[in-house]
């Protein structure tokens, strides 16, 4: 260990197959033609907004597992996380899957929370095939985080799209010609007294720095060593006070950095200041990013995924927004 | 950094709100929706036995019909961002406020759901509304008492 919160992997475990299920406003995204499944429906033909998110993900680790020529009944673990109160879709992917399951939170981080217990589970020996990963449906999460989805209320231009989609990555020890995971981060809750919830962007930024800088300072490395460095969904607003944060401890932002949330609907103004959700960094670290390393354009990345850890009653309540930033490096030996 | 310092960084960074074309988008949007109300009113009272003052419960009602059925289409919180408060403040907003909850809840049936969701937006609406009547209401009965005005 090099530092507090930081993990170095001996036995460098690696991804070797994701899958990526969205929902049809999502074909509106440069990424759409690297999802590995798109539903007609936002509901994917189900009752409930929340079977959808549920359904979303158990496809999504269906997929990276037939990738692998395996099955949910060779799987050790499933490491998954949603937005959803008591995060019911998780709980009710776990049941239909049957694979052994620790249900994770990090808000819209579990993508990299879910990947750095996998990636334990294995270093450990205990795990040959653990399945990471993190759903969000729109509307289910609109409708308990903020306003009923079809209320008219006018959103001011930080605010974010929250994301239909849901990625997985099956994670297996070290395998030549696969994205490894070497090195990452847990992130420390960074509270900076933010309260707008139509502003998660800004609230976040300062969880993303710090743990860029904790993982870069720590582990003696340059933002020159890595092809990419991507944050989760920080948005239009929260990329850019990101970038003033690490300039002012000496870091200078370059073409390298990425966000999934500006980037997840492209240039649409419709969505404001850009994509959010649990489901926005899983969607895009599992499909863009790793078949950017699978095809050689990326050796080196640092994925560095936001949560804003609010609740509806909190905000309600007054207090502030508590935001976490987990980090993982990757690489292709 | 610390939260003052953050603070101040974030409000120079944050887009600023643009007030105002807001309140020009406000002032076309609130008002096309009187005017579209205007001509439901006259039509009311040029085929109808209806009188300028009867004529407003029917008017109201249309009016939150439509909102209802822009709303059950996906196309009021469309007006709701171009409009923002000129398309919340009229009736048609009270209506969308109350239908989006009841569509929202539809998944929970209709007495968990949309019986005891409905209001969840419009309650507070009709809460201070009726209480503010009340409170006006109390003190122009006074002062007609005291004959400062009368009715």
């Amino acid at each position: 260990m090099v530092g507090r919160g930081l993990l170095t992997f001996k036995t460098t475990p690696s991804i070797m197959a994701t899958g990526v299920t969205v929902g049809p406003l999502e074909k509106k995204s440069p990424f759409f033609d690297q999802f590995d499944k798109v539903y007609d429906d936002e509901r994917c033909g189900l009752g409930t907004n929340e079977h959808a998110n549920a359904k979303m993900m158990d496809d999504a680790c269906k997929i990276a597992l037939n990738k692998l020529d395996s099955n949910p009944s060779k799987a050790d673990f499933l490491l998954i996380g949603d937005l959803v109160n008591q995060m019911t879709p998780s709980n009710f992917t776990a049941s239909a899957l049957g694979i052994p399951y620790i249900g994770l939170f990090s808000a819209c981080a579990t993508s990299i929370s879910s990947l750095i217990t996998a990636a334990l589970l294995t270093e450990v020996g205990m795990s040959n095939c653990a399945i990471a990963g993190a759903a969000s449906q729109h509307m289910s999460v609109e409708r308990q985080f903020r306003n009923p989805v079809e209320y008219g209320a006018q959103k001011p231009e930080t605010a974010q799209w929250t994301v239909t989609a849901a990625g997985a990555a099956a994670v297996t020890p070290y395998q030549q010609g696969y994205p490894s995971i070497e090195k990452a981060t847990i992130g420390i809750v960074n509270d900076l007294g933010m309260t707008d919830p139509l502003n998660m962007g800004a609230a976040m930024a300062p969880a993303a720095a710090d743990t860029f800088v904790r993982h870069l300072q720590g582990f003696q490395t340059k933002i020159e060593d890595y092809d990419c460095i991507m944050t989760g969904d920080l948005g239009k607003t929260g990329f850019t006070l990101y970038k003033t944060l690490i300039e002012n401890k000496g870091f200078q932002a370059n073409d390298s950095f990425r966000d999934a949330g500006v980037e997840f609907y492209g240039e649409d103004p419709t969505f404001l200041a850009g994509a959010s959700g649990a489901g926005c960094s899983s969607a895009v670290y599992f499909s863009d990013v790793f078949g950017k390393m699978m095809a050689g354009n990326y050796k080196r990345v640092l994925l560095i995924a936001t949560g804003a850890l609010l609740s509806p009653l909190s905000f309600q309540q007054k207090d502030t927004i508590p935001c976490i930033a987990h980090a993982v490096e990757l690489s292709m030996k | 950094m610390n939260e003052n310092k953050y603070a101040k960084l974030e409000q120079q960074t944050s887009p600023k709100t643009p007030y105002l074309r807001n309140i020009v988008t406000a002032f076309i949007t609130g008002g096309t929706i009187c005017l579209i109300g205007q001509f439901v009113s006259l039509f009311y009272m040029t085929y109808f036995d209806f009188t300028e003052r009867t004529s407003s419960n029917p008017t109201v009602a249309t009016l939150i019909f439509i909102a209802m059925l822009l709303t059950g289409f996906g196309q009021y919180k469309k007006i709701g961002q171009f409009g923002g408060a000129g398309s919340a403040v009229p009736i048609t907003g009270f209506g969308n406020a109350v239908v989006s909850a009841a569509i929202e809840h539809r998944s929970e049936g209709y007495v968990l759901g949309v019986g005891s969701n409905m209001f969840k937006l419009a309650g507070s609406v009709i809460l201070f509304g009726v209480f503010s009547a009340f409170v006006v209401a109390l003190i122009k009965t006074i002062l007609v008492k005291f004959g400062v005005i009368s009715w």
